[in-house]
C-alpha cells in the first residue's frame, strides 16, 4: 500500500472524475460519478461524494486530488457562511465560484484541485461556473470536467440545447455521466445528480447497473 | 484552518524546526544509508454493525524486514467513544493519535458537548492535510455518538471517506476481500466480530507485513470492550525470560573476605520538623 502511494503522481487519493452542470429551463442539473482511485490502479472508495453542498442552493463538484479538494470546499463553505451572515442574505452563486476561485489562484503551486459550481440565486437565476486547476473562473451554460470529460466532449457539443425540460436535461446528464463512465477507468461506481431549481434541490442516485447501456454486450 | 479552542499547533505550512538537526543527525552515518522510519505494515479493519462498530488490527511492527515488535498496539483511543487504528509509520501513527485525543478533550470541554466523531475527522484531516502527507498516518476512525455509529478512513494527505466497512494497511487488499463478501448490514456484534477477525487474519496470512495476534475494539452505546488480544499467534515461543540465577549456580573455589576500615571524619545531623 505505501508503495502504491509513493508512485502515485498525485498527492494520495486522486478523484480522477467524471464532473457536468448543464442550465436548463428554470434550474441547473450537476451531477459526478463516486469513484476515488490510488494511483490509477486501486479503487479506493466506490461510493465518494463529490458534489458537496456549499450553501441551501449552490453545489459544488470536485476533480483533482481528494484532499486539497476537500481541503477547498470546507474552506468555502466556511467563507460562504460567513458572507452570508454578514450580508443577511443568501450568497450568489458567482460569490461562491469566486470564493473557490481566490482559493485556487492563491495557492496555485499547492494545489491539485479543479470545480464545478452550479446553483440557484435571485439575482440571475440558474448559473454554472467552472474553475480550473490554474484558477481560471468562467461562466457557461453546459460544462464538463475531469478525467472522462475527455471522451465525452463529441456527446456534450452534439447533444446539448439550452432550454431543455428538467427531464430532458437530466437525461442528458445522465446518458453524458454513463458514457464517460464506461471509458474512463478511473470514473465509475453510481452517478450522483443534484436538480436545482428556485424551489428547492432534488437528490437523483442512478446506482451502476441502472445506468443506459451504450453498446455494451 | 486552525479551530478556535484547541491547543495552539503550528501555524500555517511546515515546520522546518528540525531540519538542522536531521542534517547533523544525517552526517553521522557519512554518506550510509540512514536508518529507515519504523513502519507498521499493517492490516487493519472496521466494520459498522446494528448496535456499534467493530475494529480491527494486526499486531506486527516491521523495520524493513525485520520484525520489531510482535506485540504492537494498533488501535489507539481517542475518546471514551472513539478508537483509531493507524498504518503507516509507527511514530506518527501514535503522536498523530495522542494529539488528537487532547485536542478533542479540549474542544469538547470548551464547546460543551461530548465528542462526536465528525469533530475528531476534521481535527485529524486539517492536521494532516497542513503537512501535505510527510506525516505518515493511514487511520481508521470508529466510534458511537448521538448521531449514530460511524467510520471513518483519513489519508495521509488529509482525504476522508466514510464507508460501513473498509481496510487499510500494506495487507488491505486481502482484508478488502473478505470485507466486500462478506458484509451485510446490521450484523450482530458476533457477527461483526467474526468478520472482522476473518478479514486481519486473511492479512496475516497473506501479507508479509502483517502478522501475529489480532486485537479487536468492541464500540457501542454501553461501552467500549478493548480485546486484546482476540485471536493468538499460531506461533508461540516458550521462552524462560528469567535470567536471574540462584546462588550457587556458580561453583564458588575459594573466597576471600577483605573488611575495609572506614574512619568517621565528620557527623552533622539534620533534623526535620515534621
Amino acid at each position: 500500500m505505501e508503495r502504491r502511494c509513493l508512485d502515485a503522481q498525485n498527492k494520495g487519493v486522486s478523484t480522477g472524475t467524471t464532473i457536468l452542470a448543464a442550465t436548463f429551463d428554470g434550474g441547473v442539473v450537476i451531477g459526478s460519478d463516486s469513484r476515488a482511485s490510488v494511483g490509477g490502479e486501486y479503487v479506493s472508495s466506490k461510493t465518494i461524494n463529490k458534489v458537496i453542498q456549499v450553501h441551501d442552493q449552490i453545489f459544488c463538484c470536485m476533480a483533482g486530488s481528494l484532499a486539497d479538494a476537500q481541503a477547498v470546499l470546507k474552506a468555502a463553505k466556511f467563507h460562504l457562511s460567513f458572507h452570508s451572515v454578514q450580508m443577511q442574505s443568501p450568497p450568489q452563486v458567482i460569490a461562491a465560484a469566486s470564493v473557490l476561485k481566490e482559493l485556487c489562484y492563491n495557492n496555485k503551486d499547492e494545489l491539485q484541485a479543479g470545480f464545478i459550481t452550479a446553483g440557484w440565486d435571485r439575482r440571475k437565476g440558474p448559473q454554472v461556473y467552472v474553475v480550473s486547476l490554474g484558477g481560471m473562473m468562467v461562466r457557461q451554460s453546459v460544462t464538463i470536467a475531469g478525467s472522462g470529460s475527455t471522451y465525452i466532449y463529441g456527446y456534450v457539443d452534439a447533444k446539448y440545447r439550452p432550454n431543455m425540460t428538467r427531464e430532458e436535461c437530466l437525461q442528458f446528464a445522465t446518458n453524458a455521466l454513463a458514457l464517460a463512465m464506461g471509458r474512463d477507468n478511473v470514473s465509475g461506481g453510481v452517478a450522483h445528480l443534484v436538480v436545482i431549481t428556485k424551489s428547492g434541490v432534488e437528490h437523483v442516485v442512478v446506482p451502476g447497473d441502472k445506468l443506459p447501456k451504450f453498446h455494451d454486450q | 484552518m486552525a479551530l478556535v479552542n484547541v491547543l495552539e499547533t503550528p501555524a500555517g505550512g511546515f515546520s522546518f524546526e528540525n531540519a538542522s538537526r536531521n542534517a547533523a543527525l544525517e552526517k553521522i552515518f557519512e554518506g550510509r544509508k540512514t536508518p529507515t522510519p519504523l513502519k507498521t505494515g499493517t492490516t487493519i479493519a472496521g466494520v459498522v454493525f446494528k448496535d456499534g462498530v467493530v475494529l480491527g488490527a494486526d499486531t506486527r511492527a516491521t523495520s524493513s524486514e525485520v520484525v520489531a515488535d510482535k506485540m504492537c498496539a494498533k488501535i489507539h483511543y481517542i475518546a471514551p467513544n472513539i478508537y483509531c487504528c493507524g498504518a503507516g509509520t509507527a511514530a506518527d501513527t501514535q503522536k498523530t493519535t495522542d494529539i488528537l485525543s487532547s485536542n478533542l478533550a479540549i474542544f469538547s470541554l470548551n464547546s460543551g458537548r461530548n465528542p462526536r466523531m465528525v469533530m475528531a475527522t476534521n481535527i485529524v484531516q486539517d492536521m494532516l492535510y497542513r503537512y501535505h502527507g510527510n506525516i505518515g498516518a493511514h487511520l481508521i476512525l470508529g466510534g458511537v455518538d448521538c448521531t449514530g455509529n460511524h467510520l471513518y478512513k483519513v489519508g495521509p494527505w488529509g482525504s476522508i471517506d466514510t464507508t460501513p466497512f473498509m481496510a487499510m494497511g500494506s495487507g488491505d487488499l486481502a482484508a478488502m476481500g473478505i470485507l466486500e463478501d462478506k458484509f451485510k448490514p446490521n450484523m450482530e456484534m458476533e457477527e461483526a466480530k467474526e468478520l472482522v477477525r476473518a478479514a486481519i487474519d486473511c492479512g496475516i496470512m497473506n501479507d508479509l507485513g502483517s502478522g501475529h495476534n489480532i486485537d479487536l475494539c468492541v464500540i457501542t452505546r454501553q461501552g467500549v470492550d478493548y480485546i486484546r488480544p482476540f485471536q493468538e499467534s499460531l506461533y508461540k515461543d516458550n521462552r524462560n525470560t528469567k535470567y536471574k540465577y540462584r546462588r550457587g549456580t556458580t561453583a564458588i573455589l575459594t573466597q576471600e573476605v577483605v573488611p575495609l576500615k572506614l574512619e568517621v571524619v565528620q557527623e552533622t545531623v539534620l533534623r526535620m520538623d515534621m
